[in-house]
């Protein structure tokens, strides 16, 4: 079996390097079983987040050669073995150790955006009526495993740190889920363009890259949440119609 | 003096998968203070991982379903050693369970009049699983998860469970430790529910993550509560067997379910050569009407390939065993071939098991609808864990409550797929209910300070070895033992063999050291993990020696059919006065007249 090395950032808060470690390469191994086999051999203290190791429960994000991607997605053959494996912690979340990082500003985040609130039951028995078309508009949302890749690579929080007035593109992919729910009744127009900063993204699609869902976050998502903002706030002609009609809004 | 922070609450909650949120959305509501410890992040537990659906016999695909099937179904699959009330409440509550995270905001996939759509499982005699293609647990866990966070529910992300704590014979609560600091937590609470999950870790090949090392059962019995059925671990049959590093991830029974067949490597769906007698005239005896069934004729009779789990996962292991597997050492699972029967082809497939077709392609380079997948038999579910009461989830602890996986009773020796998601929102609302309602009666407990103090030092000695052994080793040590000795083909001297190796490995855990401090440090919590994982062990192997018969998810080699007088018994291991791990039989409990009749009449 061939050998790789792995260049691995290991640090505490702030500070740390990389270190190199060797490990042997087996057929089909992901990033992941390499981590494994240097952790339980080389560094039982190396710390790493990680489930399912396989793609669904969305822990083991980290920067592999400088791209964000899941560990346990990402195979070894994908990857030149005749130069160090980087891996390091997402970079836009404060480190806590090794490739383990805070990312309890997304849970926060979340938490701050309004709740779902059906419609009543359209049967006696409690229950609705919805086409499977309408569904699946929003069950591509519902795909999101809350790996926080995308929120990793969005230069508004990764350059800008604008954590307190812009809830980043998994929470508008969330916020789209709920205001194109079919059942759904409340309103989330004013906070997209007030608190959750949706005017600070500039579209350019750097989270529908690293999408390991193949979400469409910006096309399908963003943009359209941005659109409802625009006729809501920005339409000349329902201003207009609002000043006369005396229904001026904010 | 131990150092930790401490918190009040009157339902703490351990455990924040499907089970453990229910539960906290039920106590919550109750009008209760409610903490929720997790060993991961929120949203990370391992109900993502369903994929098939949740079982309810809701009625909207075929209108003969009703609670009444649901339930005879479900004692059918569990070889008749459920008990009884409690798959008669599962069967009753479940469409209501469905129907209140349709009210969360869950999605499922429609009925052309609009519906929730129900599809096809192994042992379900009707379309039953709600389902989202074939992520239903991950649409589960974030409608509970997205709705929990708004009922003023504590939560405590990070945090592992050392040792539950108690105030004479009574729950007083739980000590741990957070993983990013590794600080030790207290958390005082009236009633305690138990909702960890199972114990795949004790094995090599699992569909499990790292976190499932029994701590729940292995909690409970140190508190003093029995375990119940540990001998039954559910192998599911359909596990990704090639390349080598993806060994054990799950592969959906949906894909069966959808029209996927097994093959042996001449070709022959070997499956049709070994239908169990209880079983054969419910099920097809030509390829063609098995395919109907899976594509919704009400008159046609099910394939062989949606018999239950453990029938399934045997035939198998009988195929590869005489020679006649796969490369790798499985068989083959091909959904590719109902390409050219049903409209749109591939693109149909894609579209029933997304998460299937991306796996395969990204983790095997495999085209599913192009091509056979190769699978084999992997640790999945443990049917087995805490003892509880059918109706309020209460363990012999008073205040110590569980549901889901930890907990035993629903599944007996099989579960049904479809049944676990189910039993998660069933019994883990169940559980809330009644933790918030013996909180409420009670006044508050105080732990005993010296068992915190006991745990703590207990926790921190691995540091304190200069040298020894790194605990991975020891955890991969025992995994062997479990996997070949314990495994899914069982016989007496492999069993003692394997008892016989425990206490070298309970000494080697008692020695490892480990490297670094107690900031996020997984070879610490390994460290203490071994104990658990060490503990329902054994209960593992003593409870499959005793049973000298083959039901189930149990099968012995060397008493190959099922025996009568182990058909009446369920088997209960407890810790005795001496600190040893006693067993006893105990009757499955008496079903009622009606539940009797129900029985009869679906025989």
């Amino acid at each position: 079996m061939a050998e790789a090395t792995f260049r691995i950032w290991r640090g505490e808060k702030g500070s740390g390097g990389f270190r190199d470690y060797r490990t042997e390469v087996g057929p089909g191994m992901v990033v992941l079983d390499a981590i494994h086999e240097i952790q339980a051999t080389q560094a039982n203290d190396l710390a790493v987040r990680w489930n399912c190791k396989a793609g669904k429960c969305g822990s083991c994000s980290a920067e592999i050669n400088g791209s964000p991607r899941l560990m346990c997605m990402t195979r070894l053959s994908t990857l030149p073995l005749d130069k160090p494996v980087t891996l390091e912690p997402m970079r836009t979340f404060p480190p806590v150790k090794d490739l383990v990082t805070d990312v309890s500003f997304n849970y926060r985040a979340k938490k701050k955006i309004k709740p779902f609130q059906p419609r009543k039951p359209d049967r006696p028995d409690g229950t609705w009526t919805i086409a499977q078309q309408d569904v699946e508009r929003v069950q591509e949302f519902h795909k999101c495993i809350e790996c926080f890749l995308c929120q990793d690579v969005c230069h508004v929080l990764r350059e800008h740190h604008l954590y307190e007035q812009f809830i980043g593109p998994r929470l508008f992919v969330y916020t789209a889920a709920l205001e194109m729910h079919p059942l759904d009744t409340a309103d989330r127009v004013p906070e997209l363009r007030g608190p959750d900063g949706i005017g600070f993204c500039n579209i350019t699609k750097c989270c529908t890259k690293v999408c390991p869902e193949e979400i469409h976050i910006t096309d399908n998502a963003i943009i359209p949440l941005k659109e409802r903002v625009v006729d809501r706030f920005y339409d000349p002609v329902k201003r207009l119609f609002r000043v006369f009609s005396g229904s001026a809004r904010r | 003096m131990a150092e930790y922070e401490s918190y009040q609450h009157d339902v703490l909650v351990i455990g924040a998968g499907g089970a453990g949120l229910r539960a906290a959305i039920e106590a919550s509501a109750a009008g209760v203070s409610v903490g929720v410890v997790s060993k991961s992040l929120l949203g990370k537990a391992h109900t993502v991982m369903a994929e098939g659906g949740i079982a309810a016999a809701m009625a909207n695909v075929d209108d003969r379903d009703n609670w009444r099937v649901h339930f005879a179904d479900t004692m059918r699959g569990s070889q008749y050693l459920s008990h009884p009330r409690m798959a008669q409440l599962h069967a009753q509550e479940a469409p209501a369970r469905v129907r209140e995270l349709e009210a969360w905001g869950a999605l499922f996939d429609r009925t052309p009049d609009g519906r929730i759509l129900q599809r096809n499982f192994g042992g379900h005699r009707y379309p039953r699983l709600a389902h989202v293609g074939d992520r239903t647990g991950l649409e589960m866990i974030r409608t509970l998860q997205d709705h929990g966070i708004h009922q003023g529910i504590e939560f405590y992300m990070e945090v592992t469970v050392l040792k539950l704590l108690k105030d004479g014979d009574r729950i007083a609560g739980a000590f741990g430790y957070d993983r990013e600091r590794g600080r030790f937590r207290m958390f005082e609470a009236k009633a305690v529910v138990l909702a960890t999950g199972g114990l795949g870790r004790a094995y090599q090949i699992t569909s499990n993550s790292w976190e499932y090392t029994g701590d729940g059962m292995a909690l409970a019995y140190e508190a003093g509560a029995a375990l119940k059925d540990m001998e039954f671990v559910q192998f599911h049959p359909t596990g990704m067997i090639w390349p080598p590093s993806v060994r054990g991830i799950l592969v959906t029974e949906a894909v069966r379910g959808e029209g996927g067949v097994l093959k042996n490597k001449d070709g022959r769906r070997f499956l049709f050569d070994d239908v169990p007698a209880n079983y054969r005239d419910q099920t097809a005896d030509n390829e063609e009407e098995g395919f109907r069934y899976t594509q919704g004729d009400k008159n046609a009779k099910r394939p062989p390939e949606l018999l239950t789990r453990d029938h399934v996962a045997r035939c198998i292991m009988r195929e590869v065993r005489e020679g006649r597997g796969s490369p790798h050492g499985g068989v083959f699972l091909d959904i590719a071939w109902i390409k050219n029967r049903v409209p749109g082809g591939g693109e149909h497939i894609k579209k029933k098991l997304p998460s299937m077709y991306h796996q395969f392609k990204q983790l095997a380079d495999i085209d599913i609808t192009e091509v056979p997948m190769e699978i084999g038999p992997t640790i999945h579910y443990a049917m087995g864990g805490v003892r509880v009461d059918p109706d309020t989830q209460m363990s012999d602890v008073p205040g110590l409550f569980a549901a889901g996986e930890v907990a035993a009773g629903l599944h007996g020796a099989n579960r049904l797929g479809g049944n676990s998601l189910s039993d998660l929102l069933v019994f883990g609302k169940r559980a809330g209910e009644y933790a918030a309602a013996y909180a409420k009666e009670h006044n508050a407990a105080t732990a005993n300070k010296e068992e915190v103090e006991a745990a703590a030092r207990h926790a921190l000695e691995p540091f304190e070895r200069a040298a020894g052994e790194g605990p991975y080793l020891v955890q991969r040590d025992l995994q062997q033992v479990m996997q070949n000795q314990v495994g899914i083909v069982r016989k007496q001297g492999d069993l003692q063999k394997a008892l016989e190796a425990l206490p070298a490995l309970q000494a080697r855990a008692g020695r490892v050291a480990v490297e670094g401090n107690r900031e996020y440090n997984p070879g610490w919590h390994t460290s203490v993990d071994l104990g658990s994982l060490l503990t329902v062990s054994e209960a593992i192997m003593r409870c499959a020696l005793e049973r000298k018969e083959s039901r189930g998810g149990h099968f012995r080699e060397d008493y190959p059919a099922k025996d009568e007088e182990f058909g009446k018994v369920n088997l209960i291991v407890s810790k005795g006065a001496d600190g040893e791990m006693h067993l006893s039989r105990e009757p499955v409990p008496e079903m009622s007249a009606e539940l009797k009749e129900i029985i009869k009449e679906m025989k």
